[in-house]
Parts: structure tokens; C-alpha cells; sequence
């Protein structure tokens, strides 16, 4: 296979799961955010305790999460049949796309925004404000580093998922490496693919981090990039504390 | 201004039924307009849960509380949540934080402002008075600048800045001097205390240190598992005998030198301090007076000396010159007094 055939293909499939990603995450993001934040505030001790609201959400995510994709992409297929009026094809797969994303971000929005000091929250609590402006001035701003690297995170799994995508024509990188590259033995198109996503997804890692440290804030704290909080609890209060101390 | 009667706070760990925490247990307390009022205990006293119950962010389990006449506890609320009313109302009253609880995302002046936006006032209106209270706690250069660039003092000034930004007549500070150092402690306290002048702040503060209570405040309580044990103006705990925060609050040592020796604490205020009683003492009984520990200090405003002394022969041998100190307006507390006739010396005392 020459440059020159090898080209529209992986142009094509660029624009595809680029299409795809870009979809399914922003649908991801819009229901995924709040949908953490209600469990943070539906748990208990939280702003709007209530527990079986908590337990069937908490549910719902755990089994959308545990879910392999591409079970969860034929088990939606009525679903996306009845949103968009087919079954296969690159708009077919961003329905089961965004709605694996959906707990997937959920659950990093929570753990983003357990993080916040709660002092803060009573802070705002003894001002007067009510749950709302909690949400909208401490919990969202409070963590947006972290759901900023949470986003990146959720951009990186999509990018995953969406190569799964081929089994529904849904097309994108993936779908050519394994139709191209495995079934039709050009390892050199695989390759690149390989390559292409490798570089897209660094990139995106890159720009993330970069966005998330760079929103943390200004000045002081200068540590590791907080993505790494997803895996290890930090507890920055400590720190402070020390400092002043 | 800020009564609260009959305030228990108990919690209930989750699932283990029966294991409860009684954090407040009957706390009556009273603070007047305009007063420095600190309320000290060691941690697990129940402080804590005190000063969070005044503001109802924590619901008391009963009794009630009323700051500026209103009853918070009626107010309507369910669970964490509050009604529209109680908001208001604790728009109305300040709070300061051992751990500052400034919002890292905002800019020193856009979180003196969070107050306001609360309140629903104009950005104009908003960073007028940002700016103004900037001013007022010393840091007007600092408007732009993130809370991670400042020190753990100018942190809990901004912090103050925003207890007042709504105006409040009642401030809480929740062990505000805590985490800082004892120069930067001082310096807070003396801003509370330039408030409490300057503005009309009645102070309702919580702390561990004595110095803080010494430094600050016009009345004090101290609590114990989740009482209050004692409580007054701080004259009038100076004048209660055998006061356990009298004598924390001004301590004086000394042992005795030896057995048959009687030891006096002898405490000085007002009129008396000026008085050469020791040295008449001396003359009338023709005794001698060993002087084991002495200090003159401050409390509250208020001139005050304490003198431990020594006597020689024991308590009943000097009845007599111990009663001559007490018609001379003093204050005489017996020290290691063992037992004989405790109830007199009480009620003499008295």
C-alpha cells in the first residue's frame, strides 16, 4: 500500500473518531458532571443527604462502569436505533460512546469533588449560601484542576472505546488498524495508526496537564501534576498547615 | 446578643445504635452586646460544637439559641439544609476559621466579595466594599492576590474581612488564633479587639489558649465535657474564689517552705492594689512574711496583682491576720488547705 492510498483512509479516520470523541465527551461531561456532584451531595453527611437517591445512582454508575464496552454498545443498540434511526455508522456509535462516558467521568467528578476541603463549604454554609452556590462557587471552581484532568482522562478512555466503534461501522483509527492492519496484513498502515493515536493522545495528556496545573493555583503549590491525585489521596490541608505552623 | 439555653448537642454514630457522643450538655450561655466573650476548654469539650451550634451549622439536639433577639433555632431547616430565613440570618453573623477556608480559586478580593455576591449586591457595590475592608484589616495591596501567596496571618485577615463584609453585629471565630504563630496571634487578636471597639462587634470566640482570653476578652467561660463550668466577666472571676480560670488565667507559684506554714494566694484589684497591707500585716501581728511568688498583669483591662505568701504556724494559728487581709478588701484563697475546715474558708471568703 502506497502513501498516496494509505492517505484518504487515514484521513477519513482521523475526522471519524475525532467526531466521535469529541461527542461522546462533550455528552460525557454535560450529564457525567452533574451526576458526580449528586453523589457527593447525596451521600451521607452531604448537602442533600439522601441516601436511596445515592444508592440507585451509585448503582447506575457502577454497573454502567463495569460494563465492557462493547457488551454495553450492543445491549444499547434498540436504544441508539430509536435516538438516531440506525444501528451502525459513525453517529450510531457515539450514542453508546457517551453513555459509557457518562459514569465513567461521573465517578472522577466525585472523587474530584469529595476533595474539597469541606471548611470551605461551611465556610460559604455560615455566609448564608445555599446548596446551590456551593455547587456553583466552592465545588466546581474548588475542583476544577482535578475535573479538568478528569476530562483528560475521559478524552483518553473514549479515544479507547472508540475503537471498538468498527464492530457497529462506526469506522475511526481503531477500526482501521484492525480491518487494514490485522485482517489484511498491512502492518505498515497499523503502524502508523499506532503512531497517530500515540501522538494524540500524549498531546491531549500534555494539554490537559498543562491546563490543570496551570489553573492550580497561582503561586504556592507547585507539586505534581494533579491528575496523579486520581490514584493517591493528597491531603493538602496537612501541608498548609505545617507551612503556617 | 447571643443566648443560647439549655443547648445539648448529641450525635449518634452511624450503625452502632447506642453509641452516642453528648458534645454540648445543657450549655446556657449569655453575651452581651458589644463584649469580647471567649469561651475556652481543652479539644473534646464541646467548643467546638458550641460556636457551630450558635450559627446553626450544626442543630443543636435541643435547647435553643437566639442571637440579636432572633430565635436561629426556630428558623425553618431541614437536616443540613436551610430554610431561606436562616440563611439570612446567618448572613448576619461573621465567621472566622482555624483553617482560614479561603477559596484558593479566588483572589483575595473576589473572596471578600463572596459575602456579597451571596447577598445578591452589585459588582460596583461588591468591590467597594472588598477594597474598604482591605483596608480596614491592613492588607489594601494584597486585593489581587491569590491566598496560596500569603502568610498563615494575612490569610486569617482576609478571612476576617470577609466575616465583616455582610455587616454583621456578631462575629464567631472558631479557634482563629490556632494555627498561627504567637506574633501573628497577638496581631490578630488586637484586630478583633480594634474591631470590637471601633465597630460595636460583639466577639464570641473559642480557643485552647489562655493567652487569647487574657489578651482579648471582656467576659470568659470555661467549658468541660461539654458544660460550662464557669463563666463571667473576667473581674468577676478574678474575684471567685478558688476560680479554676482565675488562677489559669493568672497563675502564681511557689511551694511552702516547710510544714507548719500556711500559704495564701492574695489577690489584688481595684482600691486595694494601692494599699501597703503585706507590710501593715507585718507590723500589727509582728509576724514575719515570706513572699514565695508575685505578678502584676493585665486582664481584660483590668489592673491586677497576685501574691502567693507564706505565713509561718498553721491555718488555725492565723485566723486572726487572715481575717485582717479580708476586711482589707482582698481576696484570700488558703492554698493546700488540708481539709480541716474547708467550708469556712469558703464562706469566709464569701
Amino acid at each position: 500500500m502506497t502513501w498516496s492510498e494509505m492517505q484518504p483512509l487515514l484521513s477519513q479516520a482521523c475526522s471519524e473518531t475525532f467526531s466521535m470523541v469529541a461527542w461522546s465527551t462533550l455528552i460525557a461531561v454535560a450529564a457525567g458532571l452533574p451526576l458526580g456532584i449528586l453523589l457527593v451531595l447525596t451521600d451521607r453527611g452531604g448537602l442533600l443527604q439522601n441516601v436511596v437517591a445515592n444508592k440507585v445512582i451509585g448503582q447506575v454508575v457502577n454497573v454502567g462502569r463495569s460494563m465492557p464496552f462493547i457488551i454495553l454498545m450492543v445491549a444499547l443498540m434498540s436504544f441508539t436505533r430509536w435516538l438516531t434511526g440506525t444501528t451502525i455508522g459513525t453517529t450510531a456509535a457515539i450514542v453508546p460512546l457517551a453513555i459509557g462516558g457518562i459514569p465513567f467521568f461521573a465517578r472522577l467528578v466525585e472523587t474530584a469533588v469529595r476533595e474539597v476541603d469541606n471548611g470551605l463549604v461551611e465556610a460559604v454554609q455560615a455566609m448564608g449560601g445555599n446548596s446551590w452556590t456551593i455547587v456553583r462557587k466552592v465545588l466546581v471552581p474548588e475542583a476544577l484542576p482535578s475535573l479538568i484532568a478528569s476530562t483528560t482522562t475521559t478524552i483518553i478512555a473514549l479515544i479507547g472505546y472508540s475503537a471498538m466503534a468498527g464492530t457497529v461501522g462506526g469506522g475511526g483509527l481503531g477500526d482501521l488498524a484492525v480491518r487494514y492492519g490485522y485482517q489484511r496484513f498491512e502492518t505498515e498502515l497499523m503502524w502508523i495508526t499506532v503512531a497517530i493515536l500515540a501522538v494524540v493522545i500524549s498531546l491531549i495528556q500534555f494539554a490537559g496537564d498543562y491546563a490543570a496545573r496551570s489553573l492550580h493555583h497561582r503561586g504556592a503549590r507547585s507539586g505534581p501534576a494533579p491528575k496523579l491525585r486520581l490514584l493517591k489521596a493528597e491531603e493538602p490541608e496537612a501541608a498548609d498547615i505545617a507551612k503556617v505552623a | 446578643m447571643i443566648t443560647t439555653s439549655g443547648l445539648t448537642k448529641i450525635y449518634r454514630a452511624h450503625r452502632s445504635h447506642g453509641r452516642e457522643v453528648t458534645a454540648l450538655d445543657g450549655v446556657d450561655l449569655h453575651v452581651r452586646e458589644g463584649e469580647v466573650y471567649g469561651v475556652i476548654g481543652q479539644s473534646g469539650a464541646g467548643k467546638s460544637s458550641l460556636i457551630r451550634c450558635v450559627n446553626l451549622l450544626e442543630r443543636p439536639t435541643s435547647g435553643t439559641v437566639s442571637v440579636d433577639g432572633q430565635d436561629l433555632t426556630a428558623l425553618a431547616g431541614h437536616g443540613p439544609r436551610a430554610g431561606k430565613e436562616l440563611r439570612r440570618a446567618r448572613s448576619r453573623i461573621g465567621m472566622v476559621f482555624q483553617h482560614f477556608n479561603l477559596l484558593s480559586s479566588r483572589t483575595v478580593q473576589d473572596n471578600i466579595e463572596l459575602p456579597l455576591e451571596i447577598l445578591g449586591k452589585s459588582g460596583k457595590e461588591r468591590s467597594r466594599k472588598a477594597l474598604e475592608l482591605l483596608d480596614l484589616v491592613g492588607l489594601a495591596d494584597k486585593a489581587k492576590a491569590y491566598p496560596a501567596q500569603l502568610s498563615g496571618g494575612q490569610k486569617q485577615r482576609v478571612g476576617i474581612a470577609r466575616a465583616l463584609a455582610g455587616d454583621p453585629k456578631v462575629l464567631l471565630s472558631d479557634e482563629a488564633t490556632s494555627a498561627l504563630d504567637p506574633e501573628t496571634t497577638r496581631s490578630i487578636l488586637q484586630l478583633l479587639r480594634d474591631l470590637n471597639r471601633q465597630l460595636g462587634l460583639t466577639v464570641l470566640l473559642i480557643t485552647h489558649e489562655m493567652d487569647v482570653v487574657k489578651s482579648v476578652c471582656d467576659s470568659a467561660a470555661l467549658m468541660e465535657q461539654g458544660r460550662i463550668v464557669e463563666s463571667g466577666t473576667v473581674s468577676e472571676l478574678l474575684a471567685t474564689p478558688g476560680s479554676e480560670l482565675a488562677s489559669a488565667l493568672f497563675p502564681v507559684g511557689g511551694e511552702a517552705t516547710g510544714a507548719d506554714r500556711t500559704v495564701l494566694d492574695v489577690t489584688f484589684h481595684g482600691e486595694a492594689a494601692t494599699q501597703p497591707v503585706i507590710s501593715q500585716l507585718s507590723r500589727t501581728y509582728n509576724i514575719d512574711i515570706s513572699i514565695l511568688g508575685a505578678a502584676m498583669d493585665t486582664v481584660g483591662g483590668l489592673q491586677i496583682g497576685r501574691m502567693r505568701i507564706e505565713l509561718p504556724g498553721r491555718y488555725e494559728e492565723n485566723v486572726v491576720p487572715i481575717g485582717f487581709l479580708r476586711e482589707q478588701g482582698l481576696q484570700i484563697d488558703v492554698v493546700d488547705h488540708t481539709a480541716q475546715e474547708p467550708v469556712l474558708v469558703k464562706e469566709g471568703a464569701k
